[in-house]
């Protein structure tokens, strides 16, 4: 539970960030904005502050510095700013600023903001996720960030945020995770991907990969790396990918054996000697698996 | 040869449209809020549909290669339903600071009712406050009156013309339109507005100088590709190419341009990438092969 003291703390991180990046008359609009939402949290000055944004900061990429970054993960472990741009900081920066105490509905403001946001809106509020006070009372806001069918929406609440593996039940997790595969997202970004493995998400994805298969398609060779703890059940689908003549499909059933409990694993991956050493010794692991 | 549909009404509209646009060479599109045929009740069912044109109806458009802008604004239709109209007011102000909005529209007169006219002039203090372009939607019936007290109610508020569009404009309502000093569009409809044959003779008879086109394209009887089809009928009636080019793209990014919201780099630069998929309502289906241009 964050407390008003973190959200103080936050405020001052995000706007140390728009400070060495803007100009006086820019950050002096971003303070007369936040004095404003702060005045009257549930007013129109944070919708249009939230919506002239961009082009008060412009867009460019934020690129902390290594000491920011530090800071960072001091302040908000897991936090991840490499995939946010400026005016993405100064939206969230207006969100966290109407933030009145925990009588407060901001969890209820947030919402009502994101559903009301154009694409870019969505995607700065959604990257806030992990920064917002009373993590658990965002959570149906977060949840309907993962049902968009809007690739960089749901990729700003599933990518790159510690906040999916620390909120999300085991059901929504693995939806997210499918859904990633269905709208052509990819899993590597997913933080604590690998912590979150269980036998019921591996079961839907190898019940997807039949289909597609059924169909005569393919898929993403990332799915295996959530069976291979799993790979006992699913032998034969190991082996089938196992032997693809393709090289990255091929690799990534050997990734996925390394995992698997069974036995037979280990037969399978000792048929390859090249393949199963480069896995021991590190030089092939799922972040180095090339993506066809 | 590139086009700007500035008037078009995608969330009525199929995939198929989508393709055979971007394939006819339109580039972007602007999506005037409006009236979606039938009575909306209460408010939340007009934020939902604003949020609808500026989110979802891009994000469709994009993967199409194309380029989506919107125009925020309470239709006149609409303005008659007093206790809705005052709700859609306190919510215009935060929809028309977004991103990608490129005008106040379309504003004006339907039936030409007190409501009408006190709805239509509070969106033009809106226009101003907000240094949004504006765009006119001319009564279909009493069009001739409905246009010229628009114009004169815009002269009271003190809107550049050169700032506001006439649309649905006709050889009735042209000659005022330009001498005034507005933009004047065109909506080429199959069967009623304006056709392209017509359009041909008010290119000639007028110049090129104030004129736009558009398809006005919705959930009617339309046509999504008549501003290319125009401009192919434009150049067979020995226009000149520059003409043609001016009234099928360059007077409406002029115009719309001046929101500071649509400029040309942001399709001059603009890669299709369809990998962004759907599923559910999917764009997509399953087995298609997406294309995807290199960014260049």
């Amino acid at each position: 539970m964050s407390t008003t003291t973190d959200v103080t703390q936050r405020i001052t991180l995000l706007r140390d960030w728009l400070a060495h990046r803007l100009a006086a008359e820019q950050l002096a609009w971003i303070d007369e904005q936040c004095t404003r939402i702060a005045t009257s949290p549930a007013g129109s000055a944070l919708p249009v502050a939230i919506g002239l944004a961009s082009r008060r900061t412009g867009k460019q990429p934020l690129m902390l510095s290594d000491e920011e970054r530090a800071a960072a993960e001091a302040a908000r472990p897991g936090l991840d700013t490499s995939a946010w741009s400026v005016e993405q900081v100064a939206r969230i920066l207006f969100v966290l600023a109407s933030y009145a105490g925990a009588e407060d509905s901001f969890a209820a403001r947030l919402g009502a903001r994101v559903r009301s946001g154009e694409i870019g809106e969505q995607v700065a509020l959604y990257h806030g996720l992990p920064l917002y006070p009373q993590a658990v009372s965002v959570l149906a806001t977060a949840a309907e960030g993962i049902r968009s069918a809007v690739q960089p929406i749901y990729e700003a609440v599933a990518h790159r945020s510690p906040y999916p593996s620390e909120q999300f039940s085991e059901a929504m997790w693995n939806q997210m995770v499918v859904k990633a595969l269905f709208i052509g997202s990819t899993l590597a970004p997913i933080q604590k991907l690998d912590e979150r493995r269980n036998a019921d998400l591996a079961r839907m994805l190898v019940d997807y990969a039949h289909e597609r298969w059924a169909a005569g398609r393919t898929v993403s060779a990332e799915l295996w790396r959530c069976v291979g703890p799993f790979g006992d059940r699913y032998m034969d689908d190991l082996l089938r990918v196992f032997e693809s003549p393709s090289n990255v499909e091929r690799q990534s059933a050997a990734l996925a054996l390394s995992e698997c409990p069974d036995p037979d694993a280990l037969v399978v991956l000792e048929s390859d000697p090249a393949l199963w050493r480069n896995i021991r010794n590190g030089r092939l692991d799922w972040h180095t698996l090339k993506q066809a | 040869m590139p086009y700007i549909d500035p008037h078009t009404h995608m969330i009525s509209r199929t995939t198929d449209d989508y393709e055979a646009m971007a394939a006819a060479g339109i580039v972007a599109v602007i999506e005037p809020a409006f009236w979606i045929g039938q009575a909306r009740t209460n408010v939340g069912s007009y934020r939902d549909y604003l949020s609808h044109i500026l989110g979802f109806e891009r994000f469709r458009a994009s993967q199409f290669g194309i380029q989506h802008y919107c125009c925020i604004g309470l239709n006149s239709k609409e303005a008659n339903n007093e206790a809705l109209a005052e709700d859609v007011m306190q919510i215009l102000p935060e929809f028309a600071s977004k991103e990608g909005v490129v005008a106040i529209g379309e504003i004006g007169f339907d039936e030409q009712t007190a409501l009408e006219e006190k709805y239509f002039r509070l969106q033009l203090d809106l226009a101003r406050e907000m240094d949004l372009p504006v765009m006119i939607h001319t009564p279909h019936r009493d069009k001739k009156r409905g246009a010229s007290r628009s114009m004169d109610i815009i002269m009271e508020h003190r809107l550049a013309p050169q700032r506001v569009v006439i649309d649905h404009v006709n050889e009735e309502t042209v000659r005022e339109v330009k001498e005034r000093g507005f933009w004047a569009a065109f909506s080429i409809y199959p069967h009623s507005k304006m056709t392209a044959p017509r359009m041909c003779e008010i290119v000639r008879q007028y110049g090129a100088g104030q004129l736009i086109v558009d398809s006005a394209c919705d959930w009617g009887i339309s046509d999504p590709l008549s501003v290319p089809k125009t401009a192919m009928l434009l150049a067979e009636q020995s226009i000149s190419d520059n003409d043609v080019h001016r009234v099928t793209y360059a007077n409406a990014l002029t115009a719309y341009g001046q929101s500071g919201q649509m400029r040309e780099a942001d399709w001059a630069t603009a890669a299709i990438d369809q990998r962004a998929r759907y599923d559910g309502n999917t764009v997509l289906r399953g087995g298609q092969d997406p294309r995807v241009e290199a960014d260049n």
